[in-house]
């Protein structure tokens, strides 16, 4: 036993050192219950302050292109007004469907809400993007977000004041995508290599494809609606071994300068997920 | 200044250069990563003790990790080089007590030849760890050897820019030992 403690207290150094090194492996390997712990709500409060007071400088610089981006954005929503659509023929009318914007918003199924990026990266491999807007303002993990051009990322992780979103730039990311042609669906994920482009797998080599088709999100996927551009196509590769083609994909968004993000909350998503979780229990 | 503040005031200084300035810097290459935050750890005074040091080494290293989102990554190798930085200290150091009469590691309390290869061992040690973890995840053998040597050379660029740039007082200090 004396001995024991004699080897602890002449090694002791290098037991503290192998401690401190599981800790942070057990950190990094358990990273997604690790979200859920205490300290990183804390830490996600204060780093995301800090990226705020950059990024008040920061976003001067690309003001610019920040409004041209939402300028655009405006044109697109007020060609979808119901006022251009208007005949001479007075039995010509466009109608709305009344019930799926009832005032009691009952069978709303999307709610938008816009968002400030406060940080954002690039050049890792994992690339997260952090926006000022948290459980407070109504932001849960697991909604999707999308920038003014295309799609951005989903929730992660959300304290009080702040969101984590892992962006499409990030290896652990997974979407599902769709030929906005002809309906094939896909899975859109990133190799890690260049932030330039996205790869999009498990497309069968039955679909007619060209060079600049755009993929846009499915209806498969819980967080974003159907149809909003997640990229085009900008080469297909083809490899002789698989029944799938391998696309590679030019982002819509431009993840180098995306200053406003809106977050959607799909209003119904509990309830497809239990639905689809008692299925599975019952088997 | 005293050790304590000024070390408390780079701690901060690598911390935010990193963060907001390096890592902002658009990528040219998936091996290019600029890293230079673990400077730090290499301008640790020699008098600190080493427990010290390694538990210094792994906040240091964490803090960063919660400026990018994973917890660990950076703090495992911060932490093993921080251990491992009075073993090479002690190899190196050309003259009897030189680590009594400066107060840090540099140019002049080392020596030209001693001070490179300790920048140069610690920065491949390090950087070649923060690879193969990323590496354990996903990618392949040659994504690891290909950004282990990008980011070692980036590294070593920038550490030397650092030095040329940064004007540290190294005063000799007799009757110390």
């Amino acid at each position: 036993m004396r001995n024991i403690f004699l080897f602890i207290r002449r090694y002791f150094n290098f037991v503290f050192f192998v401690v401190m090194q599981i800790i942070a492996l057990y950190m990094l390997f358990h990273y997604n219950r690790f979200h859920e712990a205490a300290f990183m709500g804390v830490a996600n409060e204060w780093t995301g302050r800090v990226s705020k007071k950059f990024n008040n400088v920061e976003y001067y610089f690309h003001l610019k292109k920040t409004n041209e981006e939402l300028v655009k954005e405006n044109e697109i929503l007020r060609n979808l007004l119901r006022q251009n659509f208007e005949g001479a023929d007075t039995t010509l009318k466009v109608l709305v469907d009344s019930l799926s914007r009832d005032t009691f918003g009952h069978l709303r199924k999307y709610r938008y809400r816009d968002a400030k990026v406060v940080n954002n990266s690039t050049s890792l491999q994992y690339n997260y993007i952090t926006i000022y807007r948290g459980e407070k303002q109504g932001v849960h993990k697991d909604m999707g977000v999308i920038s003014p051009s295309g799609v951005l990322g989903t929730v992660v992780y959300s304290s009080s004041n702040y969101s984590i979103v892992m962006s499409l730039l990030n290896v652990q990311s997974k979407l599902s995508g769709k030929l906005k042609k002809s309906s094939e669906t896909g899975q859109v994920s990133w190799d890690g290599k260049s932030p330039f482009y996205l790869t999009m797998n498990s497309l069968p080599k039955s679909v007619p494809l060209a060079k600049g088709d755009s993929i846009v999100t499915s209806q498969y996927s819980s967080r974003f609606p159907e149809g909003i551009l997640i990229g085009t196509v900008a080469e297909i590769i083809d490899d002789k071994a698989s029944n799938f083609y391998t696309l590679r994909l030019k982002p819509a968004t431009n993840f180098f300068a995306v200053e406003h993000a809106t977050v959607i909350e799909n209003l119904q998503a509990e309830e497809q997920k239990k639905l689809e979780e008692t299925t599975k229990m019952n088997q | 200044m005293s050790d304590l503040v000024r070390n408390t005031i780079r701690f901060i200084l690598f911390i935010l250069v990193q963060v907001f300035v390096l890592f902002q810097i658009k990528p040219l290459h998936q091996f290019v990563v600029p890293y230079l935050y673990f400077l730090y750890i290499l301008w640790l005074p020699f008098s600190m003790p080493r427990m010290a040091a390694t538990l210094l080494g792994f906040c240091f290293g964490l803090t960063l990790d919660f400026f990018t989102k994973t917890p660990g990554l950076h703090a495992a190798p911060c932490t093993l080089i921080a251990y491992l930085r009075p073993f090479l200290v002690n190899i190196l150091i050309p003259q009897e007590g030189a680590d009594k009469n400066y107060k840090s590691p540099s140019i002049t309390s080392m020596g030209w030849a001693p001070y490179a290869t300790y920048v140069l061992i610690l920065t491949f040690i390090h950087n070649t760890y923060l690879v193969f973890l990323e590496w354990l995840q996903f990618g392949s053998f040659w994504f690891f050897l290909g950004k282990v040597l990008a980011t070692t050379g980036i590294s070593l660029m920038l550490i030397l820019i650092t030095e040329l740039l940064v004007y540290r007082k190294e005063k000799f200090r007799t009757n110390t030992v």
